[in-house]
C-alpha cells in the first residue's frame, strides 16, 4: 500500500471524529505550545542581557584601586590611590593576550556651552577606550594619542551631552567651559542607551586622562583600568598575569594583600547563563512531561479506535492487507494526529510568545530550532506511544475481527 | 460433476482436521475432510451451526491454519503459510462476500471496491478504472460515488461482491449472502453469482443453511460433526433466470 494512501486513509479517519482528534491532540498542543513560548521568552530575555554585557565591552576586565584597612575598618574598595597611568602602559606591554587597556577616571561637573548648562559625568581615559569599551563615534572625531601626552584641551560628548548642550545640533567644533576650563568639542560618540541597571551610558564627557588629571581634578591616580582581553578564552589568563604584573610593578612583597581587585564582566555572564541553562532544563522537564501526557491520550484514543475498527481490520486482513499494512496505517494515524497537535502547539506557542510581547511588553524571540525541536518531539511521541495500539492491531485474528460485534 | 475428472482442480484438500484449544478441552471442529472442488464449480456448503462448515470455509478462504492436513489452492500448498503468505494468497486468489456485507462506511462505493487493489499495490488509475467497469458489470453504474448507508441492501451486497472481483480472483466465497436480504434481493444476488460463474468461468462457493439458496448451485455438500456426510449433484437446479 502506498504511503500516500495510508496517509490519506489516516486522516480520513481523523477526520471523522474532528471533535475526538482535537481533544486527542490537546495534551501535544499544549506540550508544544509551551515549549515554543518559553524558549521564546527565555531566549529574548537572554538575548537582552548578552546585549548589555557586550555594550559593556567585551571580554572586559575591571582592576579597581583595593581597599584599605585603617585600624581594622575597611574603607571599602576604589578607597586607594595605588593605580597609575603607567600600570596601563606596563599591562599593554607585558600581557600578550591584552586587545586593549585604557585608564579611566571620573568626575562629576556642570557643563556650560553657550545659554545651554549639563550636569554631568566627566571622563578622562585615552584612545583605546573605544575599543574596551565597545564605543564608535558618531560625528566629528575622537582626540589622539598625542591629545594625551600634550595634554590638549578637547573632548568628546556623550549623546545624551550632545542633545541638551546643543540641540540644534552643530556640536562639532563648538566650545564647552568645564570647571571654568574651555574645552574643543573633538566628535559625539554613537548613543548607546542604558545599562542593564539603568544608567544612562550616553551622559557623558570624555576628555584625554592627562588634561583630567592635570585641569579638572588634581589627580596623579586613575580611578580604573579597563583591560580587554583578545577572547573569551584568554580573560582568565590575562587576569592572572595582570595580578602577577601589578604586584611587581607596585613592589609588593609576597605577604603583602594586592591593592588593587580585578572584576571581570564574564563571571556575570556565566553566572547569567548558568540561570538560563537551568531554566531550559526546567522547561524541558516540564515538556517532557506534557508530552507524555499527551502520548498517553493518543495511545489511550487509538486503543479506544482500534477496538471501535475491529471489523474493518478485519475486513481490510480477509480482502489482502498485511499485518504491517495494518501496523502502518494505525501508527500513520497515531503519527498524524501527534502532527497535526504539533503544528497547532508550535502556532499557539508563537501567538502565546506574540501576546507575551506585545501585551507585556517582554522581549520574546522565536527560534527556528526551538520550532523543529517542539515539532520533531511531538512526532515521536506519536510514533512512540501509536505503536503499542498499532501493533494490537496488527495482531488480529482476520477470523475473530471480522465477527467482532 | 463427479464425472468431470478431466478438469482442473482449483481446491483439492486431504484429511483437513482443526482443533481448537488444547488438553482435555480441545475440541475438534473438523475431523478429517477431505474434497476437491474444480475450476467453474458452484458449490454450496450446507449444515447445522456445529457441524464445521464455518471452520471449513475459513480454512479454504486461507483465514486460519488447520491443525493437520493438506490444502493445495490452484496447485500450491498453503496449509503451511505465515500470516503474511496468507494475506497476499487471499488478496490474490479468494474473494469474500459476507452477510453483513462488511462495507467500510462513510466510504464510496467505488473506494470500497478499490480496497483489494490497494494492498495489491495497483495503480491509481488503473484502480479507478477497474473499480468503475465492475461496479457496471454489477449493475451500479450509477450509484459508484454513493456510501453504503445510501444504498439498500441488495446494493451493498453487489458493491461487496465487485470489491471480491476486484483482484480477478478465480474463487468467490459467499458466507449466508443473502442472510440479510429479502427474497427479491437474494434473488438477485444468486443470480449475479450464477452469471459470475456461467460466463467469467468463476469458482463460487457458497455457504448457506436455506435450501432454496443452495438449490442455485450446481453441487450440494453437506457436513455435519465435522465431517462431509453427504456431496452430490443438485438435483433442484434453478434454471438460468
Amino acid at each position: 500500500m502506498s504511503f500516500m494512501v495510508l496517509v490519506r486513509t489516516a486522516w480520513r479517519a481523523l477526520l471523522r471524529n474532528i471533535s475526538r482528534s482535537l481533544l486527542t491532540m490537546l495534551g501535544i498542543i499544549i506540550g508544544v505550545g509551551a515549549v515554543i513560548a518559553s524558549v521564546a521568552i527565555g531566549a529574548g530575555a537572554q538575548a537582552v542581557v548578552l546585549k548589555q554585557i557586550e555594550s559593556l565591552g567585551a571580554n572586559l576586565i575591571v582592576i579597581s584601586p583595593g581597599s584599605v584597612t585603617s585600624g581594622g575598618v575597611s574603607l571599602g574598595s576604589g578607597a586607594r590611590t595605588s593605580l597609575r597611568l603607567d600600570d596601563v602602559s606596563a599591562f599593554v606591554a607585558n600581557v600578550p593576550e591584552v586587545a586593549a587597556a585604557a585608564p579611566y577616571s571620573q568626575t562629576s561637573a556642570q557643563v556650560v556651552a553657550g545659554g545651554a548648562n549639563w550636569f554631568t559625568v566627566i571622563g578622562g581615559t585615552t584612545p583605546a577606550w573605544l575599543t574596551v569599551g565597545n564605543w564608535s563615534i558618531a560625528q566629528g572625531s575622537f582626540f589622539t594619542p598625542d591629545d594625551v601626552s600634550r595634554v590638549t584641551k578637547v573632548a568628546v560628548l556623550g549623546s545624551t551631552v550632545a542633545a541638551n548642550l546643543f540641540p540644534a545640533g552643530g556640536a562639532v567644533g563648538s566650545t564647552i567651559i568645564v570647571k571654568s576650563v574651555p574645552f574643543r568639542v573633538l566628535g559625539v560618540l554613537t548613543a548607546k542607551g542604558q545599562t542593564g541597571f539603568g544608567r544612562d551610558q550616553d551622559d557623558v564627557v570624555i576628555v584625554p586622562i592627562t588634561t583630567h588629571q592635570e585641569r579638572l581634578t588634581g589627580q596623579t591616580w586613575i580611578n580604573t583600568i579597563l583591560v580587554s582581553a583578545s577572547s573569551s578564552d584568554t580573560v582568565a589568563g590575562v587576569i592572572d598575569a595582570g595580578e602577577r604584573l601589578l604586584r611587581l610593578v607596585h613592589h609588593l612583597s609576597p605577604i603583602d594583600p594586592d591593592d588593587f581587585t580585578i572584576r571581570n564582566i564574564a563571571n556575570v555572564q556565566a553566572v547569567r547563563m548558568a540561570t538560563a541553562d537551568t531554566q531550559a532544563f526546567l522547561l524541558a522537564a516540564v515538556a517532557i512531561v506534557s508530552l507524555v501526557v499527551g502520548g498517553i491520550g493518543i495511545m489511550n484514543i487509538m486503543l479506544v479506535s482500534v477496538t471501535e475498527r475491529t471489523r474493518e481490520i478485519g475486513l481490510r486482513m480477509a480482502v489482502g492487507a498485511r499485518g504491517r499494512d495494518i501496523l502502518l496505517q494505525f501508527l500513520i494515524e497515531a503519527l498524524s494526529m501527534a502532527c497535526a497537535g504539533g503544528v497547532i502547539g508550535v502556532g499557539m506557542g508563537i501567538g502565546v510568545s506574540f501576546l507575551v510581547s506585545t501585551l507585556a511588553g517582554w522581549p520574546t524571540v522565536i527560534t527556528g530550532a526551538s520550532i523543529v525541536m517542539g515539532f520533531a518531539s511531538a512526532a515521536l511521541t506519536g510514533v512512540v506511544f501509536g505503536f503499542y495500539p498499532a501493533r494490537r492491531a496488527a495482531a488480529l485474528d482476520p477470523i475473530d475481527a471480522l465477527r467482532y460485534e | 460433476m463427479k464425472s468431470t475428472a478431466v478438469k482442473e482442480a482449483l481446491i483439492e484438500v486431504q484429511d483437513l482436521t482443526k482443533v481448537y484449544g488444547e488438553g482435555p478441552a480441545a475440541v475438534e471442529a473438523l475431523k478429517g475432510v477431505s474434497l476437491t472442488i474444480y475450476k467453474g464449480e458452484f458449490v454450496a456448503i450446507m449444515g447445522p451451526s456445529g457441524s464445521g462448515k464455518s471452520t471449513f470455509m475459513h480454512l479454504l478462504g486461507c483465514l486460519d491454519h488447520p491443525t493437520s492436513g493438506s490444502y493445495l489452492l490452484s496447485g500450491q500448498e498453503v496449509s503451511g503459510l505465515s500470516r503474511d503468505q496468507l494475506a497476499m494468497v487471499r488478496g490474490r486468489q479468494i474473494g469474500f462476500v459476507f452477510q453483513s456485507f462488511n462495507l467500510l462506511s462513510r466510504t464510496s462505493a467505488l473506494e470500497n471496491v478499490e480496497l483489494p487493489m490497494l494492498y495489491a499495490g495497483v495503480a491509481r488509475a488503473a484502480r479507478d478504472e477497474r473499480a468503475q467497469s465492475i461496479l457496471e458489470k454489477v449493475g451500479l453504474a450509477e450509484r459508484m460515488g454513493h456510501r453504503p448507508n445510501e444504498l439498500s441492501g441488495g446494493q451493498q451486497q453487489r458493491v461487496a461482491i465487485a470489491r471480491a472481483l476486484a483482484n480477478d480472483a478465480p474463487l468467490l466465497m459467499a458466507d449466508e449472502p443473502t442472510g440479510n436480504l429479502d427474497s427479491a434481493s437474494s434473488v438477485e444476488i444468486m443470480t449475479l453469482f450464477q452469471h459470475l460463474n456461467q460466463d467469467n468461468g468463476i469458482t463460487v462457493i457458497v455457504v448457506t443453511h436455506a435450501d432454496d439458496i443452495a438449490a442455485w448451485c450446481s453441487r450440494i455438500v453437506t457436513f455435519r460433526d465435522g465431517l462431509i456426510v453427504d456431496d452430490r449433484a443438485s438435483k433442484t437446479r434453478k434454471a438460468r433466470a
